[in-house]
């Protein structure tokens, strides 16, 4: 208003245009929230409203339905005791220390054998069309689809050992299905087979948004091929790693039906998985505080490893 | 000289090949065996399942297995085989992978385009989301549902309808949309963070709205994110049993999953393995098409942003 | 993107006209269960035929899968939603917690017009009965304490009837030299647990298996004769073929039906298994009480648990339990499933000669009181503390617990533990 000359009225209506056009300016900049705020009201009811009441009824005496009256933390104690329990193992100890066999071994492998399959899919393969989807079928099926055929050949007197011996190899011998010690090595087996090829995938994508032109410069100085990939391509998949390691940290924590459709929970129970334990003995012991309570400490497991994560992957990209 | 260790180089550059693709043939015989046995199996009588080797191709092939496992097998009281779920199934995955990618894909737009004090927190809550074990929100989430569908009752007797509440497809629906937000939203987010900024800023500049933008600029440029979402989505919800088996376990509505675990999962009587395996490969046909026909597009889809973090 | 709101747009259309169907009928009566396969939806499906006689229609709601663990957890959540069926399959103690919760409904006038009270076993109403309200209507009666034996390997190795433990041990002998599997036994917890039940019952006698499985009781827990039965349990471990762990029971019966195997140590359900087979007792196979437990019977019932639903959908509902328990379906559906009838009363002339066994052994052992129920199946005791003793048998098998008195001690310690 610097025409101090303006009649009032052309002011005024100026004044209402301008009251206008920042209404429609606000509704503007509200609109982007707006369309965000139902999927985060969501996220935020449906899953940290129920982390909360989880965490709430690991401190009841919760058994076949939900006890809102608390009481102590008698399912944190059982958990820690149990935690100790080697000999004889405690189903929570079984349970953990499978995890971190499981976890490791599943993630591991998968990892590698996705990025050896990937590297050797790039090498410009005649057919890659055809292997490619061969990798990837696994991921499509279900596991109480596959883990008859898996259970079936993985166990002796049905299938690789059976029919290794009727082919004259009868020295051979392959009973991990059937030794407690063993059969956490099978679950890794179905598991790997399962989501190794979609990391092959993942690092097949990552390997083809790589500027050929940094990999013809490195090869004209003379670099091998083994020293192309582990000084150059390799590193720069970084984002790849980690996003396939979410993908798969994920998956091996929710594994649950791989154990039951392979192993029916394992020789003496030795199969048994973290999510196993929380859903027998929720939904099957009756035992919802103890469930409760192994949920939360999956979570707070899930939150030690994705949370650094999620914190440097968001603050570099927040610049 | 040089013409011999050129030859050399050849064999060596051959030698390179056949590894690669002895690799790769061997790996893929392996992955194969599963689905191989499987298939062989379906093909197989009882007879020469419970004699012979699991491994050996059919002697005296036969399809019945299949055509009892489409229109004959039981699935609890009815037998009518698995042919009619599925109707049941398609009839909630479709929706719920439409409506949940649609979701993430704006999300993921307002994330990376309209971005707000606190952007960061509110994605890394959501992507959090995608870790929490579905077994410990079946109860609450069926005490919500159960709410829900009380509110449809109350509905129904003022309008006549009760607008889908209470249905439990609709409640499959509304589950499957709400726990494939954060890995729909985290797929967009990260492929438009890369899509340059500069060009919204444009189409802002010339007064184009916020649904305009999307609409005109990003949608058009979305093709291989939307992909990758809807491949994963479209198998984690088809393949899902626990929360199918909890919210929608009666005949009739019945996904197929469920209806297959009922065939497969019998601990009385012969198990009819070839049965089975026929019904298990029919039940999956579905996903096994989208993963050949779209596997292509998942690699380029991947590729162009879902893997850059 | 205008495809995309089309199909949208469609579906929401589609599932608003669903939802008119969803309505509840008055004149339906919902059912879940785990009985997908076989005989026994066969079996069920004589029921749906008697209910829609009397214009009811069926809706199924079937969930199979870990004895039944899948549909527990279905009901959990149907619960949970307020959306009850009109029944359910249920087991044991978890009838009681339904009970407990009050979501069940009342059968009473019903059970009075059809005479239950006097009908079915004591032990029965302890888990059918909630404060003197009829809850539940016994399918059948389910007994534990069997073996199932192949009768021509049975011949070739010349054995008799083993009346004591020490008997069976010779009776394996025989097999395992004449180069048959002795035992065939499905390696999984409730496998195991449910011979175990058979052998402390032949162990430490009637009294002794109440006390310790039925009343927890401490003292007989850690006895000597509890570890004299694990002791037991050991020996007839070293009977079993190399690939037993994690078989079905199933296919461990399929394995005497098929003579690869002598005996089975089963519940009855494993003589349904016999009969759809098309073998007949005494002419192909044997059924013997486990040597040293004649006269009692370790039972468990599968049952119809009834639901609180709302009084339009109550008459359903008591036509159900009513033809649930009428003599003709109960009759019907033990005969294919192996099991006798949960009322006495019902005459056994369609039952084989096993079937007559156990109908004549259950109306003695309710009359004697000496019908107990089997821990290993969820009727000695809550869930928690079954499988708490699952846990403990199946790890003694599995050589996680190595000797028996290490067994009984963390056997003790598992139940106090679970209480």
């Amino acid at each position: 208003m610097t025409i101090s000359t303006m009649p009032d009225r052309v002011s005024a209506s100026a004044n209402s245009s301008r009251r206008s056009v920042s209404l429609r300016e606000r509704l503007q900049d509200m609109l982007p929230k707006l369309v965000l705020a139902p999927s985060f009201a969501a996220v935020i009811v449906f899953v940290y409203g129920f982390i909360l009441w989880t965490i709430y009824l690991s401190f009841t005496n919760s058994r076949t339905f939900p006890n809102y009256t608390l009481t102590d933390a008698r399912a944190y104690q059982r958990l820690w005791r149990w935690t100790f329990e080697s000999d004889p193992p405690s189903s929570w100890y079984t349970s953990i220390t499978n995890l971190g066999i499981f976890g490791v071994l599943y993630i591991g492998i998968c990892l590698a054998l996705g990025l050896l399959l990937a590297i050797l899919l790039d090498q410009k393969i005649r057919g890659e069309g055809m292997l490619r989807p061969i990798y990837l079928y696994p991921m499509a099926l279900s596991f109480i689809v596959t883990g008859v055929a898996w259970k079936w050949f993985l166990d002796p007197g049905l299938g690789l050992e059976k029919t290794l011996h009727a082919w004259g190899w009868t020295s051979f011998h392959f009973d991990w299905i059937k030794n407690k010690d063993r059969v956490i090595y099978t679950v890794v087996i179905a598991g790997v087979w399962q989501a190794s090829g979609f990391v092959m995938a993942m690092f097949l994508a990552g390997l083809r948004g790589i500027d050929g032109e940094i990999m013809k410069a490195a090869q004209m100085d003379g670099a091998t091929t083994v020293q192309l990939y582990r000084r150059i391509v390799i590193p720069m998949l970084r984002p790849v790693f980690l996003s396939a390691f979410i993908v798969l940290a994920h998956m091996s924590i929710k594994s649950y039906d791989l154990v039951v459709a392979l192993t029916s929970g394992g020789p003496g129970g030795s199969a048994w998985l973290p999510s196993n334990f929380m859903y027998e003995y929720t939904f099957k012991r009756n035992e919802m505080a103890v469930g409760s309570a192994s949920a939360v400490i999956m979570l707070m497991t899930i939150t030690a490893i994705i949370v650094p994560y999620l914190y440097s992957e968001l603050k570099e990209k927040g610049r | 000289m040089s013409a011999a260790s050129a030859s050399s180089a050849r064999n060596g550059l051959i030698l390179n090949r056949i590894v690669i693709y002895g690799l790769l043939l061997f790996f893929a015989l392996v992955y194969l065996i599963p689905l191989f046995v499987m298939l062989v199996t379906s093909f197989k009588t009882m007879d020469e399942i419970q004699s012979g080797n699991m491994l050996a191709l059919p002697k005296d092939p036969t399809v019945e297995p299949w055509l009892k496992a489409w229109g004959e097998t039981c699935v609890g009281l009815t037998c009518a085989g698995i042919k009619g779920y599925f109707w049941n199934s398609a009839k909630m995955v479709v929706p719920a992978v439409l409506i949940s990618t649609i979701l993430g894909a704006l999300n993921g737009y307002v994330l990376t385009k309209w971005r707000f004090r606190g952007h960061k927190l509110v994605f890394g809550l959501m992507l959090f989301a995608c870790f929490i074990p579905f077994q410990s929100v079946l109860l609450p989430m069926a005490t919500v549902l159960g709410m829900l569908g009380r509110f449809g009752n109350d509905l129904r007797e003022i309008f006549g309808t009760n607008f889908g509440f209470g249905n439990p497809t609709v409640n499959l629906v509304f589950v499957h949309v709400v726990y494939g937000l954060g890995f729909t939203t985290l797929f967009f987010r990260n492929y438009y963070e890369a899509f340059p900024t500069e060009l919204i800023k444009a189409a802002q500049v010339d007064g184009a709205s916020f649904f305009q933008i999307f609409r005109r600029i990003l949608l058009p440029n979305s093709a291989p994110i939307f992909v990758v979402t809807v491949i994963y989505q479209f198998t984690n919800i088809w393949n899902d049993f626990l929360f199918a088996s909890a919210y929608a376990g009666s005949g009739d509505v019945m996904p197929m999953t469920v209806a297959l675990n009922n065939v497969v999962n019998t601990s009385t009587g012969v198990v009819e393995y070839n049965v089975n395996m026929a019904a298990a490969i029919i039940a999956a046909l579905p996903t096994l098409l989208v993963y050949v026909v779209a596997g292509r597009y998942f690699v380029r889809g991947l590729m162009a942003g879902a893997v850059k973090g | 993107m205008k495809t995309i709101a089309k199909a949208l747009a469609g579906s929401l259309m589609a599932s608003t006209l669903l939802a008119g169907a969803a309505l509840a009928q008055t004149k339906e009566v919902q059912m879940l269960h785990w009985w997908t396969s076989g005989g026994e939806a066969a079996a069920l499906n004589v029921l749906k035929g008697d209910l829609a006689k009397e214009g009811f229609a069926w809706k199924d709601v079937p969930v199979a899968g870990g004895g039944g663990d899948a549909a527990m957890t279905a009901l959990k959540a149907m619960v949970a939603a307020g959306n009850y069926p009109t029944a359910s399959q249920m087991l044991g103690y978890t009838v009681l917690d339904y009970a407990a919760a009050g979501v069940m409904g009342d059968l009473t006038e019903t059970a009075k017009k059809e005479g239950w009270d006097k009908a079915v076993p004591a032990p029965l109403q302890k888990f059918s009965v909630y404060k003197g309200k009829w809850v539940a209507a016994p399918v059948n009666v389910h007994s534990v304490n069997w073996l199932w034996i192949n009768k021509a390997v049975m011949d070739k190795i010349g054995g008799t009837e083993p009346k004591t433990f020490d008997d069976l041990i010779a009776l394996l002998d025989k097999a395992k030299a004449a180069g048959v599997i002795p035992l065939a036994l499905g390696g999984q917890s409730w496998q195991e647990a449910t011979m175990f039940d058979s052998i402390v019952l032949s162990t430490g006698g009637a009294e002794f298996y109440k006390k310790a499985f039925n009343d927890l009781d401490e003292a007989s827990l850690k006895s000597p004769t509890m570890k004299k039965a694990f002791d037991n349990l050991g020996r007839l471990k070293a009977y079993v073929d190399p690939n037993y762990s994690g078989r079905d029971w199933n296919l461990a019966t399929a394995m005497v039906i098929k003579g690869d195997a002598l005996v089975q140590v089963m519940g009855d359900w494993a003589k349904g298994e016999f009969v759809a087979a098309k073998k007949e007792p005494g002419k192909d196979f044997l059924c013997y009480r486990f040597p040293g437990t004649d006269g009692t019977v370790i039972y468990n019932s599968d049952m119809f648990g009834m639901f609180n639903v709302p009084a339009d959908r109550r008459a359903a509902q008591a036509a159900l339990a009513t033809a649930t328990l009428s003599k003709s379906f109960q009759s019907a559906f033990n005969v294919v499933k192996g099991s006798v009838p949960a009322r006495t009363d019902v005459p056994d002339t369609a039952f084989d000669a096993c079937g007559k066994k156990g109908i004549a052994d259950l109306k003695s052992a309710s009359e004697k009181g000496t019908l107990f129920g089997s821990l290993a199946q969820g009727y000695g005791a809550p869930p928690a503390v079954a499988n708490a003793y699952k846990d403990v048998v199946t790890k003694f098998v599995h050589d996680q617990i190595k000797t028996s008195d290490q067994a009984v001690i963390e056997l003790v310690k598992a139940i106090n533990d679970a209480k």
